[in-house]
């Protein structure tokens, strides 16, 4: 007899979908449908993929992602009595400082970016190296739905419903050398449609750069993301392709990657680079290592209403510790934080 | 009361972004994080407003108008006014006013600290603004005021440790503070040229 022990984190569909957001979704579903029925537009096909989440801005998919939805396993992990963030703040609330410093920046500058056509390098330390247009690079892999919590280094946190593929299918693929100790990754470049890079001001060393243990980035949990809430990413969340690791801050979790990286020396990443005493490589979410301005053992669970701040605290690797932590096994925390 | 429609303009133009933002806030226009978006407005305008109320003196210098002078005070107390719901936001909604934490925060964290500090300063010039506690100081008075001075330098410096990528927004409000307080240097404020305001020539002869 086959006895399957889900982790603790994990959890059935019917736990974590809140009843007004399904509810909702099918008030979407019918009246979109209605919607064609009435219009019978052409393209209908390709856009009766159904948005699963309420208040979901449609995007424009481009063709390689609607054909992945078909074969995309829906919900293949999921938080524990946790409510989703509704799309409009996890669209509008974002730290991508390409597009400008204040949270709101992105959604309105983002518009900029030009996901397609987009180039992926894959260098370095690798049997495998090349150059791929997305579209290509995406062929091997099956979508994946998973929900996870997302903790920023900022005290503040969200749960979203990302839509990608693990880091460990794509080494399969491009076959690491021995030497390969590390991943990096790197954001596009491009001070013409990101204005942030257009700040004399900025401290910023560009392009974004962040890097991962290769051990890590083999953990199941670490995903590089091609959309979230049933579509394609908006572009200020990191379009069209961005890593996701739910256990580290939200920094570590670069958006709009162009290279792909096996290095043997560990990289230098671009927050490590500005302020080594605030945010350091590792970066695993720590209620009890602070941030030497704010206290890192709680967090406010957005969106915090005004009379009701939603605190609470925090937990050790963002509540992933039953998966993570033995990548951790010996080494101190308080050191490599 | 001279200058008594000036006044009264300037008042209610002071209140009237704090009313824009809790609208704001109130119509979930402030985003997911609206106490935390009150915080960061609160305390920028507390800046704004430091600014404003120490360039009144160099406007007078240079204008000859003395009205601007006879908004000084308000606008300090406004300004206390600001910092005070900046710091009553930071415990609300961030803090949960959670008194140990609080504790914690104070002890160590330099920007928390160097923010207190001038909130501090910011209170003992509001509690001795009246006209009691000028005659009670007599030219001590002044000299204590000066400390506003010092608590530009403290609140520049909370926020420069809150930046975190682009210094450009910091470094106008920095210019613009320097500006202020070297138009105070003796060597330079004695080179600004001091215009009389004269009052246009009556019509009647008398």
């Amino acid at each position: 007899m086959l006895i399957k022990i889900p982790f603790a984190s994990a959890c059935k569909e019917s736990d974590v979908t809140p009843e007004s957001i399904y509810l909702s979704r099918r008030a979407v579903l019918g009246a979109s449908l209605a919607g064609f029925a009435v219009s019978a537009l052409p393209s209908w096909a390709q856009a009766a993929d159904p948005s699963r989440y309420a208040d979901v801005e449609a995007g424009k998919a481009p063709g390689w992602f609607s054909d992945k939805l078909t074969s995309t396993k829906w919900q293949a992990v999921t938080v524990q009595n946790e409510a989703i963030t509704p799309f409009k703040d996890a669209t509008h609330y974002n730290n991508f400082y390409e597009f400008g410093t204040d949270k709101g920046d992105p959604a309105q500058n983002a518009g900029s970016l030009k996901t397609e056509p987009w180039t992926v390098v894959i260098d370095g330390e690798v049997a495998k190296p090349g150059r791929y247009a997305l579209e290509d690079f995406m062929k091997p892999y099956q979508l994946e739905e998973r929900i996870y919590r997302l903790r920023c280094v900022e005290a503040w946190s969200m749960v979203i419903p990302w839509m990608g593929f693990p880091i460990a299918a794509l080494l399969k693929q491009v076959e690491p050398t021995a030497k390969a100790k590390y991943i990096r990754f790197e954001t596009l470049q491009d001070p013409k449609t990101m204005p942030g890079q257009r700040s004399g001001f900025a401290l910023i060393d560009w392009p974004y750069v962040e890097g991962l243990r290769l051990d890590e980035a083999m953990n199941p949990l670490a995903i590089l993301a091609v959309g979230m809430y049933g579509r394609e990413l908006p572009n200020q969340n990191g379009a069209p392709l961005r890593l996701v690791v739910p256990w580290k801050y939200g920094f570590k979790s670069v958006k709009s990657i162009v290279r792909i990286s096996l290095v043997s020396e560990q990289p230098k990443t671009t927050w490590q680079s500005i302020a080594a005493n605030e945010y350091g490589f590792y970066a695993n979410v720590n209620p009890t290592v602070d941030h030497p301005r704010w206290t890192q053992a709680r967090e406010r669970r957005l969106p915090s209403g005004l009379f009701s701040p939603n605190i609470r605290p925090t937990e050790m690797f963002n509540g992933y510790g039953e998966q993570v932590a033995s990548l951790y096994t010996g080494m101190d925390l308080r050191k490599d934080y | 009361m001279r200058y008594l429609l000036w006044r009264v303009a300037v008042f209610v133009a002071i209140c009237i972004p704090p009313a824009i933002w809790l609208n704001r806030a109130w119509a979930l226009d402030l985003g997911p994080d609206p106490g935390k978006a009150l915080v960061d407005l609160f305390g920028l305008g507390t800046l704004v407003l430091l600014l404003i109320t120490l360039a009144m003196t160099p406007l007078q210098r240079i204008t000859g108008w003395a009205g601007w002078v006879h908004v000084r005070r308000q606008l300090g107390l406004w300004c206390f006014t600001y910092a005070s719901l900046h710091m009553l936001g930071y415990g609300f909604f961030i803090l949960g006013f959670d008194w140990a934490q609080l504790g914690v925060e104070l002890v160590k964290r330099p920007y928390i600290i160097v923010g207190s500090l001038a909130f501090l300063g910011l209170l003992t010039l509001a509690v001795t603004s009246n006209r009691y506690s000028q005659r009670r100081l007599g030219a001590r008075w002044k000299k204590l005021h000066r400390l506003a001075y010092l608590i530009l330098g403290l609140g520049l410096l909370h926020m420069l440790w809150i930046v975190r990528a682009d210094l450009k927004e910091w470094a106008i409000y920095a210019g613009v503070g320097m500006l202020l307080l070297l138009l105070r240097v003796p060597v330079i404020a004695r080179r600004i040229p001091r215009r009389v305001y004269r009052k246009p020539a009556a019509a009647t002869k008398v």
